[in-house]
C-alpha cells in the first residue's frame, strides 16, 4: 500500500535542530514502514514558511492557498511526525497556531491518525514538555500518539552519549509509528461539503 | 434579477476622525440609506439583526416598518433574522405584520448569528445552533401555512390550538432565504424546502462559496424542486467605488485596516485577490460582479454591503449613487443578455401569489 507521512517542523533557525530531529524521525519511520511492506512518501511542512499565513488564517477564518496545501497534506497523510522547539515551557506559539488553524479548517483532520511527537530544547530539563504539553494537544485532536516521544537536548547532538541514546529512541518511536500506520486502512478525509440528509437534521432536533 | 444593498448596522468610529455616530444618528442614516436606495432604483434593502454593541439593529421589524412607511417600491429584507435565538412564534407574527404593512414588499433571510454570548443571553446553547435553526424554522413554516397548529419540540414550550396572527398577506408567506457562510446543513435545509440560499460572499474565497452553492443546487434538484440551475441563489458582496480606482483604494484602506472583521489579517490587496471584496472604479465593480455568474451560475439576487466600518455617511450615499446610476443598469442588461429563458426570476409576493392561484 502507498503511504504518506506528513512532517510538521516548527523550528525557526535554518537549519533548526527541530528540523534535524524531524528529518531523523522521518528517515527512520520511512525505513520502518518499508520494512512492513508499504511504499512511503514523506512530505515536510516547515511551519516558519507559513508564519504570516497562519496569523492571517486565524484572523480571516480561511487559509491562504499555500497554507491550505500544507494543511491538506497533514489531513490526508497516513501518519504525522510533529516536532516543536520548546518555548516558555511549552510548544512554540507557531506550532500551536498550525494545529489551531488545521482544527478550524477540519476538526476531524487528525482523528485516528498515528502521530509521533518530538521536541527540542536548550536543556534536557525541558524534556517533559512532550508529555505535559504536546501529547495532550494531539490527544485532544483525537490523534493516536505513539508511546515513545523523542526529545533532543543539546548533548544528544554530540558527546559521548550521543550516538546511542537519541538514535535508539528515534528507532523505537519510528517503529511504533510504522506499526500504527501499517495496521490502518487509507485515511478518510471528510468532505466538508458532503450533503447531510435533511431527515437526519430533523431527527437530531 | 434583484439588486440591492444590505447592512449589518454596526457603529464604528471613522478612523480619520476617531468619531463614531451615535445610535440615533446611525439609525437615521440607515433609514436614509434605504430611502436613497429606492430613489436610485435598487430593488432590495436588507438589514441585519444583532443584540450587542456596537450594533443598533436589535429590533429589525421596527426599523423596517418605519422604512416601509417612507418607501413605496423597494423590497425589504433581512441579513439575517436570527432563527436560533428568536422565538419562531414572534418571527411569524412580526414578519406577517410587516408583510401587511408593506403590501407584500417583504422577504427575509434566516441566519444563526455569529456572536457566541447571544445564545446564553436568550437562554440557548450555541452547540445547538443547527438543531435550533432546523426545529425553529420547521415551526415557523407551519405557523405561516396552517391556521391552527399543535406542536411540540425540543426547544420551545409546546403549542396547542395556536393560531399565529395576522395570517400572511393573501395567505402567502414571505419568501425565505437561508444564509450561511460555511454550514452545509443550512444549504441542505434551504434545498429541502425549496427556499432560497444566500451566501454573503464576503470574507471567504470564491472556491469555498462555489462549493456551498453547488451543494445547495444539487440538493435542490435531489429534493425535487426542479433542475439545479433553477435553484434560487442570492449573493452578497462588498464594494467601494470612486471614479478612479486608486482613489477608491486609498480612501477605503484605513477603513479596511481598522475593520473588526478585515483588519490586521491579510492585506487589502490579498483580500481583494482571494475574496470578492471589490474596491475600484464602477467599471471594475461591474466586471467583478459579472464574474460571479461565471463562478456560481445564474442567480436571482445580488446584495452589496456599502456601509459600516465607520465609513462616512456621504461616502455611503455616493456608493448608492454609483450603483444606481452606473453599475446596476449595466449589470441588469448584461445579466439579462446572458441568462437562459428557463432561469427563474427572483420570487416576490406577486409571483408567489400567482403560483398559489395556479
Amino acid at each position: 500500500m502507498r503511504r504518506t507521512i506528513a512532517v510538521v517542523s516548527a523550528g525557526l533557525g535554518r537549519p533548526s535542530s527541530s528540523r534535524l530531529l524531524a528529518d531523523r524521525l522521518a528517515a527512520a519511520a520511512e525505513r520502518e514502514v518499508r520494512e512492513l511492506g508499504d511504499e512511503v512518501e514523506v512530505r515536510v511542512a516547515e511551519v516558519r514558511d507559513h508564519a504570516h499565513d497562519l496569523v492571517d488564517g486565524m484572523v480571516s477564518g480561511y487559509p491562504a492557498p499555500e497554507l491550505k496545501d500544507a494543511l491538506d497534506t497533514v489531513a490526508g497523510a497516513d501518519g504525522l511526525i510533529a516536532v516543536t522547539p520548546t518555548f516558555t515551557a511549552s510548544y512554540s506559539g507557531l506550532f500551536k497556531a498550525f494545529f489551531d488553524v488545521l482544527d478550524m479548517v477540519d476538526d476531524n483532520a487528525l482523528a485516528d491518525k498515528p502521530v509521533l511527537i518530538g521536541a527540542t530544547g536548550g536543556t534536557a530539563r525541558h524534556s517533559l514538555v512532550l508529555e505535559n504539553a504536546v501529547r495532550p494537544l494531539f490527544v485532544y485532536l483525537r490523534g493516536v500518539v505513539v508511546r515513545t516521544s523523542v526529545f533532543a537536548a543539546p548533548e544528544d547532538w554530540g558527546g559521548t552519549a550521543a550516538p546511542d541514546l537519541l538514535a535508539h529512541r528515534i528507532d523505537r518511536a519510528a517503529a511504533q509509528l510504522a506499526v500504527e500506520i501499517h495496521r490502518r486502512g487509507a485515511p478518510v478525509v471528510r468532505d466538508p461539503f458532503a450533503p447531510t440528509p435533511f431527515a437526519d437534521l430533523l431527527d437530531a432536533g | 434579477m434583484h439588486f440591492g444593498i444590505f447592512t449589518v448596522g454596526d457603529i464604528s468610529p471613522d478612523p480619520a476622525t476617531g468619531r463614531a455616530p451615535t445610535e440615533h444618528e446611525r439609525m437615521k442614516r440607515m433609514i436614509e440609506t434605504a430611502i436613497r436606495a429606492e430613489e436610485a432604483g435598487l430593488d432590495v434593502f436588507a438589514m441585519g439583526e444583532h443584540h450587542n454593541p456596537p450594533f443598533v439593529t436589535s429590533s429589525p421589524t421596527t426599523l423596517l416598518g418605519y422604512i416601509v412607511a417612507r418607501t413605496s417600491k423597494i423590497l425589504l429584507s433581512t441579513s439575517t433574522t436570527l432563527i436560533t435565538t428568536n422565538d419562531p412564534v414572534k418571527i411569524a407574527e412580526d414578519f406577517a405584520t410587516l408583510q401587511h404593512l408593506a403590501d407584500g414588499r417583504v422577504d427575509l433571510m434566516m441566519g444563526r448569528g455569529n456572536t457566541g454570548p447571544v445564545y446564553p443571553w436568550f437562554g440557548k446553547d450555541i452547540r445547538d445552533g443547527i438543531s435550533l435553526a432546523v426545529e425553529n424554522y420547521a415551526l415557523l413554516r407551519r405557523l405561516w401555512r396552517e391556521d391552527v397548529v399543535d406542536w411540540q419540540g425540543r426547544f420551545r414550550t409546546p403549542l396547542q390550538s395556536f393560531t399565529s396572527t395576522p395570517r400572511p398577506l393573501d395567505g402567502v408567506p414571505p419568501f425565505v432565504w437561508h444564509g450561511s457562510i460555511r454550514s452545509p446543513e443550512i444549504a441542505e435545509q434551504a434545498a429541502y424546502y425549496g427556499d432560497g440560499f444566500f451566501h454573503n460572499n464576503i470574507f471567504w474565497p470564491k472556491e469555498h462559496t462555489r462549493r456551498m452553492i453547488d451543494l445547495y443546487r444539487t440538493r435542490f434538484e435531489f429534493y425535487g424542486h426542479g433542475p439545479a440551475d433553477q435553484a434560487i441563489v442570492g449573493l452578497g458582496g462588498q464594494v467601494y467605488m470612486r471614479r478612479k480606482s486608486q482613489d477608491a483604494i486609498a480612501e477605503f484602506r484605513p477603513f479596511f485596516d481598522n475593520s473588526p472583521v478585515y483588519g490586521h489579517g491579510p492585506s487589502l490587496e490579498e483580500t481583494m485577490e482571494q475574496t470578492p471584496l471589490s474596491v475600484g472604479s464602477p467599471q471594475q465593480i461591474i466586471d467583478r460582479t459579472l464574474q460571479f455568474r461565471e463562478d456560481f451560475g445564474d442567480y436571482q439576487r445580488q446584495l452589496f454591503n456599502v456601509d459600516g466600518m465607520g465609513l462616512p455617511h456621504e461616502a455611503v450615499l455616493d456608493q448608492i449613487e454609483f450603483l444606481g446610476e452606473e453599475v446596476v443598469p449595466v449589470l441588469r442588461k448584461e445579466f439579462a443578455a446572458s441568462r437562459p429563458a428557463h432561469i427563474p426570476d427572483p420570487p416576490t409576493h406577486e409571483s408567489l401569489k400567482a403560483a398559489v392561484a395556479r
